[in-house]
C-alpha cells in the first residue's frame, strides 16, 4: 500500500515537473518572439462596439491619440500619404474643424501635432525627382 | 510598443459610429475592391481613392477595371433604380422638374461619347512643398465611352431663365462624417459647359451600366475638365443665377491661384480661381517603365495625349533629357475630347540607361513642362511630361 502511494507520489512530480518544464520553455519562447519581432507599422485596434480598424500609422509617441481621433471619419492612409510641418497638420486640422465637422481637439492637439510633425514630415523632392523603384524586364520584342 | 494596441481596447474612437457596417479594412483583406485590376494603386480606403498606373491604361477605351476611383465621401450602398428621380431645380429656371431613369431614356435622344476624365489633382505627389490630399501620381485619368442624354437638352426641357449661371450637382454619397446635413461634394460647371453637345447625363459607361463606383445610375459627364466637375449618383441639379456654392466649389478645392504664387506661399480665398479645361498632357502606357530592350532592334512607344476642351497636334519624345525631339505618329481623336493615341518605332543609339519622355503640344502650341509647373495649394494641374526607364543592351 505504503509502496504504491509512494509510486504515484513519485509519477505526480515526474508529470508535475515535465508540465512546469514545458510551460517555461512556451512562455521563454513567447518573451524571446515578443522581444525580437520587428516593430510593427500596422496593428489591429480593438475599438468601443467590438469594431476593429486596421492603422498603418508609425508607432511612436502619441500614436494612440492619432487613431483615437484622426481615424473615425476617414482611413489612417489619408494621413500617412501625406507630408506636412507642424504648422500645415495645424491647418488641416483646423480645416478640418471649420468644414468636416471635427471637434475640438483640447489639451491633445499640441500632441498629435507634434507626432504628425515629426513622423509625416515634408522630404525635399524639388523640380523632378530621379525615377525611383523601377523593376527591370526584358521587354519581349 | 508592442503593448500599444492593448491600451487602446474600449477606448472611444471619435466618430467611430460611422464605420460602415460590415467595413474591412483594406490592409486586412488585402485585395482590391470593386472588380479593379490587382495592379491598381489603393491610396485611400476610406474614402475609396485607386488610381492605375501608366502602362495599365494602354486600351484605347479604358475598361472599368483600370479605371481610377476618385471618391470624396462614402458610395452609396443602395441604388433604387425603381423609385430613383431626378430633381431639376434652382434660381433659374421657372418650374422645378422630376424624372424618372424611364423618362430620361424615353423621352431624350441617347448619345454616345468617348470622353477623357482626370483628377484635377493627377500628379499631385510631386510637388515641393507637398501639397495635402491623395498624393496621385500618373494613373488618375481615364477615357471611357459615356451613353445618356445631352444635359442641354433636359435643360430645353425645363426652360432656363435669363439669369440662369451654373449647374450645380447633388449625388447620394454621403459625408465622412455621417452628417446628412453635410454634402460630399458638390460640384458643377457653367451654363456654356453644360450646353455643350459633349456634356451628357450619363446612364452607360462602355456599353454597360455605370459601374457603382463610377456613379450608378446617373453620372454627369462633363469631359476635359477636372473629373470632380462630372458628379456621381446624381439626384439633383440646380440651375443656379450664381456660381454653385456648394461643398468642394469654394477654398483651396479644386481651385488654383489666379496670379502664379511661389511654392509654398499661402493663399487667400478671394484670390483662387475655378479649374475649368484641363491642361494639355500624354501618358507613356507602352512599354512598362524598366524595360530591357535588345539595341539591335527597334520597338514601340505608344500611349495617349489629351488637351482638356483643345485638341492635341503634337506628340514628340526624347531619349536624350530633351536635347532633341522625335515626332510621333498622332491620331485624331474619335470624338472632341477623347484622348488621342500616339506611338513611334524607336531604336536607341547606343547601349546604356536611357529614359524616354513624351510631351504634348495642345493645337494653339501649347507644351508639357518637363519640370513640375507652377505651385498651387492644393497641388493640382501638375501636366509634367511622363517618362519611363529603358535599359538598351
Amino acid at each position: 500500500m505504503d509502496k504504491r502511494f509512494y509510486q504515484f507520489i513519485n509519477l505526480l512530480i515526474r508529470l508535475t515537473s515535465v508540465v512546469l518544464i514545458l510551460t517555461l520553455v512556451i512562455v521563454a519562447a513567447f518573451i524571446y518572439v515578443l522581444n525580437f519581432s520587428p516593430p510593427p507599422k500596422s496593428e489591429v485596434v480593438e475599438l468601443a462596439r467590438e469594431e476593429a480598424v486596421v492603422t498603418d500609422f508609425i508607432i511612436d509617441e502619441g500614436y494612440e491619440l492619432v487613431v483615437q481621433n484622426c481615424t473615425g471619419c476617414h482611413s489612417s492612409k489619408l494621413v500617412t500619404q501625406n507630408r506636412a510641418t507642424s504648422e500645415g497638420w495645424r491647418n488641416t486640422i483646423k480645416w478640418m474643424q471649420e468644414t468636416q465637422n471635427l471637434g475640438d481637439l483640447g489639451g491633445r492637439e499640441d500632441e498629435i501635432v507634434a507626432y504628425l510633425a515629426k513622423n509625416y514630415a515634408p522630404a525635399k523632392q524639388g523640380r523632378r525627382k530621379n525615377l525611383e523603384g523601377i523593376k527591370w524586364y526584358v521587354l519581349e520584342p | 510598443m508592442i503593448w500599444a494596441s492593448a491600451s487602446l481596447i474600449g477606448s472611444k474612437i471619435v466618430h467611430s459610429s460611422r464605420l460602415p457596417v460590415g467595413y474591412r479594412p483594406l490592409a486586412l483583406d488585402n485585395d482590391i475592391p470593386f472588380g479593379k485590376h490587382k495592379d491598381m494603386h489603393v491610396l485611400n480606403d476610406r474614402p475609396w481613392n485607386i488610381e492605375a498606373q501608366a502602362h495599365l491604361l494602354d486600351d484605347d477605351i479604358t475598361p472599368q477595371e483600370k479605371m481610377f476611383v476618385r471618391n470624396n465621401g462614402i458610395i452609396p450602398q443602395e441604388i433604387d433604380l425603381e423609385n430613383w428621380e431626378l430633381l431639376i431645380d434652382g434660381e433659374a429656371i421657372s418650374a422645378s422638374k422630376k424624372y424618372t431613369l424611364e423618362d430620361l431614356k424615353k423621352k431624350f435622344k441617347p448619345h454616345s461619347y468617348q470622353l477623357t476624365l482626370e483628377c484635377g489633382g493627377n500628379g499631385r505627389s510631386e510637388f515641393d512643398p507637398p501639397a495635402k490630399g491623395n498624393q496621385w501620381t500618373t494613373g488618375a485619368v481615364s477615357c471611357a465611352v459615356w451613353t445618356g442624354v445631352r444635359l442641354k437638352d433636359i435643360l430645353s426641357d425645363v426652360v432656363l431663365k435669363d439669369n440662369a449661371v451654373y449647374v450645380g450637382y447633388y449625388g447620394t454619397d454621403t459625408h465622412l462624417s455621417g452628417d446628412s446635413d453635410k454634402d460630399a461634394i458638390s460640384r458643377g460647371i457653367p451654363i456654356a459647359k453644360a450646353m455643350m453637345e459633349e456634356t451628357l447625363l450619363a446612364y452607360q459607361m462602355n456599353g454597360k451600366d455605370i459601374p457603382l463606383a463610377h456613379g450608378h445610375p446617373l453620372r454627369l459627364v462633363a469631359g476635359g475638365w477636372p473629373a470632380s466637375a462630372s458628379g456621381k449618383w446624381i439626384n439633383r441639379l440646380a440651375v443656379r443665377n450664381k456660381v454653385h456654392d456648394g461643398a468642394k466649389m469654394g477654398g483651396s478645392s479644386y481651385r488654383v491661384p489666379c496670379e502664379a504664387v511661389a511654392p509654398g506661399s499661402e493663399v487667400e480665398a478671394e484670390d483662387m480661381c475655378i479649374i475649368e479645361s484641363m491642361p494639355v498632357k500624354s501618358i507613356i502606357t507602352y512599354p512598362r517603365s524598366g524595360a530591357i530592350v535588345d539595341n539591335t532592334q527597334s520597338f514601340e512607344i505608344r500611349g495617349h495625349a489629351w488637351a482638356g476642351e483643345r485638341g492635341v497636334q503634337a506628340v514628340d519624345i526624347s531619349v536624350d533629357f530633351g536635347a532633341t525631339w522625335i515626332s510621333c505618329n498622332l491620331e485624331k481623336p474619335v470624338n472632341r475630347l477623347a484622348w488621342q493615341h500616339w506611338k513611334i518605332a524607336l531604336e536607341l543609339p547606343e547601349k546604356g540607361y536611357y529614359e524616354v519622355w513624351a510631351r504634348a503640344s495642345d493645337d494653339v502650341g501649347k507644351m508639357q513642362p518637363m519640370v513640375v509647373p507652377g505651385w498651387n495649394p492644393k497641388g493640382y494641374l501638375n501636366n509634367a511630361c511622363h517618362r519611363i526607364a529603358v535599359k538598351s543592351v
